[in-house]
């Protein structure tokens, strides 16, 4: 185990990278500490596969280093590694048992046949595929495969890193809960550092204690599932993270406060370094609510949709959509009301970036 | 419950006749001749199992019959170990691709009396480019039509060259469709290349190989044109596969019922080895 740290990474595909956009990685530093449990989140295409075939070793850097524990080894082949990766697509040895799959790993490398033994006992355990062992791993169902290989990548007990690329696409909906579950379990009990990519929020939210989304080959935020979600340090990530998407509004900076449509918002706090101009509003729909004393913007209600435990409203606002999640009482498609916005989680945008900070004692 | 549907029985009907009438009514006119004795004029006579007796205890049948063992077992041993070894060489992507694959399948298009004629030439002492390279050159005194080993070495390299493509290009098609995560996950595990091969890449091809098997057995065991126009069989007998000898005892001697019998026995032998291979190479499949 290991602490992983990306420096000045850069990662192009072409031979001869001119210009950022020939860049699939553009300039990533990141530490991940040791035994912690992590989500790349990001769209497809967005780079995240690419930097875990970095750490893996699969994929050699165009520029940077990768240090675990400080010692260098971006030219180390994934073997000398000691990290472990499950693919999109499980990937079993058809012709062996469950148990030869498991103990692939370690009798590649020599170990004695009684610590393969007890290895392998004890992960069957944990990934309840015990009363499998002796039967063929192609028969497996495609659920049971990917357990298979991501217990191949707990079998070896020194493993730096386990990484997860996609691991749950090709499983049946009522089964990924069940393996979701089952992976933070696995995260508590061995402790090793896990990296889990996706481009499913619910996958990274539920799974990771930090979250690092990715957009166009940058990390653009790192923090707690609780972090993104309240304070998106990009409307991207707002954008991303939430169903619906955080609310992002045109708006226009004057002396310091934010106009939409020619009604000042109160924001969270003072927003710093924003020069006079057009910047945006970031407001999430879960602090919308439809204002009961007259104030607030004023909006023309288009949809509502009930989801269930509440109800989504889309509505209209000078020119611009606006969502609003609501608890009870909805108004109905095509009434006008005036929206109240939650001061404390109002946010400004510059350029797409967070420039409001909290106010003090808010 | 099943589904009764009695009209699919239409829907077979023009498979069937087309079979009945290119394999079956044929193949029963051999079983016919093969219990009867005739000395033409259409006059047959009742000869019961005799044929199939007499060719079974013949010498010169089992002479063929090894013979014929031996060169498909020589075309197995060399052609599917080495289509594999190319197959695994060749690049899975790239501008040299689609130029290896032509390459490949180029002797597989020319006609097969066209490959007999073509290696005769090719082996003349006197004119043949190999032929004169080896004696006039190297001084190795090599002539097929005079030396039993020069021949045999002579028909197994024209196979080999006409067919191991076949090979080639079914491990390739195999090979090409590993998913790419399977040598990630295996560089990762640490295994070795022999792992790879062993664990990986001969599990994944064993499909396609198993068909290549049998292909390359069922048209080595039925080869006919390609030794006759080459050898023809000789010098003496020594080349004389079971089909060719077949051929001369029908149409050379004209003796039909024993022609027949052979035929039913060689047909027979063959089904039986392709069963056989079938039923070896993929019998751990359904095992749990």
């Amino acid at each position: 185990m290991a602490q992983i740290k990306l420096s000045n990474l850069r990662h192009s595909y072409s031979p001869n990278p001119s210009s950022d956009a020939d860049y699939a990685l553009k300039k990533i530093d990141l530490t991940w500490d040791n035994g912690g449990a992590y989500a790349l989140l990001g769209p497809s295409g967005c780079g995240k596969s690419t930097l875990l075939n970095i750490i893996s070793g699969l994929l050699v850097p165009s520029e940077g280093k990768i240090l675990f524990d400080d010692q260098d080894v971006t030219e180390l082949p994934p073997a000398k590694r000691n990290i472990a990766q499950v693919f999109q697509f499980p990937v079993i040895y058809d012709t062996m048992t469950v148990y030869d799959n498991l103990a692939f790993p370690l009798r590649n490398r020599g170990r004695d046949e009684d610590i393969v033994k007890r290895r392998v006992t004890s992960i069957a355990e944990m990934l309840e595929v015990t009363e499998m062992l002796s039967t063929r791993a192609a028969n497996l169902s495609p659920d049971n495969k990917q357990k298979i290989s991501m217990g191949r990548g707990l079998v070896r007990e020194d493993v730096n890193v386990v990484m997860f690329d996609e691991p749950l696409t090709v499983i049946d909906p009522h089964l990924k809960w069940k393996l979701r579950s089952k992976l933070k379990e696995l995260h508590q009990r061995v402790k090793a550092t896990m990296i889990y990519v996706t481009h499913d929020q619910t996958e990274a939210l539920t799974f990771a204690d930090q979250v690092v989304v990715m957009q166009d080959g940058e990390v653009v935020q790192i923090g707690t599932p609780v972090e993104l979600f309240e304070r998106p340090a990009h409307t991207f990530v707002g954008h991303f993270i939430g169903s619906p998407g955080m609310n992002v509004l045109p708006c226009e900076v004057q002396g310091g406060g934010a106009f939409f449509g020619g009604e000042q918002v109160d924001l969270e706090g003072p927003a710093t370094g924003v020069v006079d101009g057009s910047a945006e509003v970031g407001i999430r729909p879960e602090f919308v609510s439809v204002s009961q004393n007259g104030d607030g913007v004023e909006a023309h209600v288009r949809k509502v949709s009930d989801i269930g435990r509440h109800k989504v409203v889309e509505a209209i606002a000078h020119g611009s959509r606006v969502h609003a999640i609501l608890d009870g009482e909805a108004p109905n498609a095509g009434d006008a009301v005036k929206l109240e916005f939650k001061q404390s989680q109002t946010r400004l945008y510059k350029d797409g970036w967070l420039a409001s900070t909290q106010a003090e004692g808010v | 419950m099943k589904t009764q549907n009695q009209r699919a029985w239409i829907f077979v009907l023009p498979v069937l006749l087309l079979v009945a009438f290119n394999a079956l009514i044929p193949m029963m006119t051999v079983v016919n001749y093969s219990v009867q004795e005739t000395f033409g004029d259409n006059l047959f006579f009742w000869q019961g199992l005799d044929w199939f007796e007499q060719i079974l205890r013949s010498d010169r049948f089992h002479a063929a019959l090894g013979r014929q063992f031996f060169f498909t077992f020589m075309i197995l041993i060399i052609e599917v170990p080495l289509g594999i070894a190319i197959a695994l060489a060749m690049p899975k992507q790239g501008p040299w691709v689609p130029i290896c694959l032509v390459t490949m399948a180029l002797p597989m298009l020319i006609p097969w009396n066209v490959v007999g004629a073509m290696w005769n030439i090719f082996t003349l002492p006197d004119i043949g480019l190999l032929g004169y390279f080896l004696n006039h050159t190297l001084g190795i005194s090599y002539d097929m039509t005079q030396d039993p080993v020069a021949a045999w070495v002579t028909i197994i390299i024209m196979d080999v060259w006409h067919w191991t493509s076949l090979v080639v290009l079914l491990a390739y098609a195999g090979l090409v469709s590993i998913p790419n995560a399977y040598y990630q996950a295996a560089e990762i595990d640490g295994a070795s290349n022999l792992a790879i091969f062993r664990f990986i890449q001969l599990p994944k091809m064993k499909t396609v190989l198993t068909i290549a098997v049998l292909l390359r057995f069922m048209d080595s065991f039925n080869i006919y044109t390609e030794p006759f126009v080459l050898t023809g069989g000789g010098p003496g007998n020594s080349t004389t596969l079971l089909s060719i000898d077949l051929v001369k005892i029908a149409l050379g001697q004209f003796d039909l019922g024993p022609a027949a019998a052979m035929s039913l026995i060689y047909f027979a032998i063959t089904l039986f080895a392709s069963w056989l291979f079938y039923t070896l190479m993929t019998m751990n499949d359904n095992k749990s």
